[in-house]
């Protein structure tokens, strides 16, 4: 591995003054799943290294009115176990527990899963379902971005080099909109996903008040598919609409061939997971 | 321009002992643990988080030893597999494993009994299912598994008896 200058701020402020001075080959260290096995790999070369894990706190989960905010290093396992969560954004917790093994989730953080910007990644699609935005803190201000707007290309993010993400906001996922995110995996429990979907549901006199849909590893960025959702929108709640709105997905997703699949193949499978998520959250019988 | 790596001081508490290793800054925990404590029970085999070989305990916490870096470690609580037996006598589930056939090379072994201990010191009396989505993060090349949930299942048994 190489060598880097190494930088553990005592603060997120003294955090975002050393990025403000070193910039774009500098590097923050969260969980450290992936920048550790990019480094190792020589994929990523960071002169300098940012590490969080003497920044105390900010690993919280609080509810604050109608949102959950989240810390920044609380971890996916913290989420998945969360009794705050599993009140008042149960999807969010399911998703977050069907991430990779138990030891990478004890350790990957909630900010550097976002900020690593895999689309592949689990918790995207059911972020963007749900709405949430993030803070992202540098030593000249604040601004909140939604998770929507966030991703621009395969691992890349509109978070700025000098820019920490210091905290995650979810709007809370009201008790009559069911949710449910279905991931994909034909290989092997720990994989990550072929495709991964998330949906939520409000069906009222058996029409969709309100439908939300959001997908990953289908593409360079986690989608919201806002096509299929006014498909949906006072339709009535039954197979047929179901069928035919999920079919809009084939054309929204741009997969790539890899060993999870083809990209034809993944194309196929999310138009089925959509339809099957679609399905689960209106209660439609399979 | 330097040519020696930069170094970081690391102090932390293995498996109740107090250590301390001077380490470049990329040192990874496994390798501190091996080669700075000469703790080589904990492997490291694919060395990308995805086979549980390297697993160890960091407070509280499992976690993948060959994407840490040491110095994340410092003034943290470490256990390895080396901690798991007291005063000469095997903990259960190293008992459990030997009784019941649970490896064969035992490469995977220390990651696998450090990341059972840790399913029951946080849950003593899992399900079987539980157990299997637990230790899917666990590779095992030899055994085809069945043995090593039997292992634990059973492990689990004889302590509440
Ligand atoms: C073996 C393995 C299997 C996996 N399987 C899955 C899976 O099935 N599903 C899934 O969704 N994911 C999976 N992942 C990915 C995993 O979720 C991410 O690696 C993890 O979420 C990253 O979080 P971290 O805290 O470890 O980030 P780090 O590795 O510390 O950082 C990741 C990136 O984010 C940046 N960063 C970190 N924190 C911040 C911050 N606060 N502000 C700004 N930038 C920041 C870093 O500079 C780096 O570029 C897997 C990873 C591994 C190693
Ligand atoms: S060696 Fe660390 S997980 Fe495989
Ligand atoms: S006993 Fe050989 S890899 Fe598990």
């Amino acid at each position: 591995m190489h060598d880097f200058e190494l930088h553990a701020p005592d603060s997120i402020h003294e955090a975002v003054e050393i990025l403000a001075e070193h910039g774009g080959s500098t590097r923050v260290l969260a969980g450290g799943t992936a920048l550790t096995t990019m480094v190792k790999q020589s994929l990523v070369r960071p002169d300098h290294i940012v590490s969080l894990h003497r920044v105390p706190g900010w690993s919280h989960v609080a509810r604050l009115g109608p949102e959950i905010n989240i810390g920044m290093l609380a971890t996916h396992r913290a989420i998945e176990t969360s009794p705050l969560i599993r009140e008042h954004a149960p999807l969010l917790a399911d998703t977050y527990a069907q991430v990779a093994t138990v030891r990478i989730r004890s350790m990957a953080t909630v900010g550097g899963g976002i900020a690593h910007g895999d689309p592949a990644q689990d918790p995207l699609p059911t972020l963007l379902a749900l709405n949430a935005r993030v803070r992202l803190l540098s030593a000249t201000g604040e601004r909140q971005v939604p998770v929507g707007d966030l991703f621009r290309d395969f691992f890349d993010t509109d978070i700025g080099p000098d820019e920490l993400l210091i905290e995650v906001q979810v709007p809370a996922q009201p008790h009559d909109l069911e949710g449910v995110y279905l991931k994909f995996l034909p290989r092997s429990e720990d994989d990550y996903a072929t495709v991964g979907v998330a949906a939520l549901a409000r069906v009222e006199r058996g029409r969709f008040q309100e439908a939300r849909v959001a997908l990953g590893a289908v593409g360079p960025v986690p989608l919201r598919a806002t096509a299929v959702e006014q498909a949906l929108q006072g339709r009535k709640a039954d197979a047929a609409t179901v069928r035919k709105a999920a079919e809009l997905v084939g054309d929204l997703v741009d997969p790539v061939d890899d060993a999870r699949g083809s990209a034809d193949y993944k194309r196929d499978m999310a138009v089925v997971f959509t339809r099957r998520a679609l399905e689960q959250v209106a209660g439609i019988p399979r | 321009m330097t040519t020696e790596p930069r170094s970081v001081n690391v102090r932390l508490t293995v498996n109740g002992t107090p250590r301390e290793a001077a380490v470049p800054v990329y040192r990874t925990l496994v390798d501190l643990l091996r080669y700075d404590l000469g703790l080589t029970g904990t492997k490291e085999a694919c060395g990308v988080g995805v086979c549980g070989a390297c697993t160890v305990v960091v407070n509280g916490n499992l976690t993948a030893s060959c994407i840490t870096l040491a110095f994340k470690a410092d003034g943290a609580t470490v256990e390895t597999v080396e901690g798991m037996a007291r005063d000469g006598e095997l903990h259960p589930l190293q008992a459990s494993f030997i009784e019941h056939g649970g490896f064969q090379c035992g490469a995977c072994t220390p990651g696998q009994l450090v990341a059972a201990k840790a399913l029951l010191d946080s849950n003593p009396e899992p399900t079987e299912d539980e157990v299997r989505r637990w230790m899917s993060g666990n590779l095992c090349r030899c055994t085809g598994y069945a043995q090593i949930l039997d292992a634990i299942v059973k492990a689990t048994a004889a302590r509440e008896a």
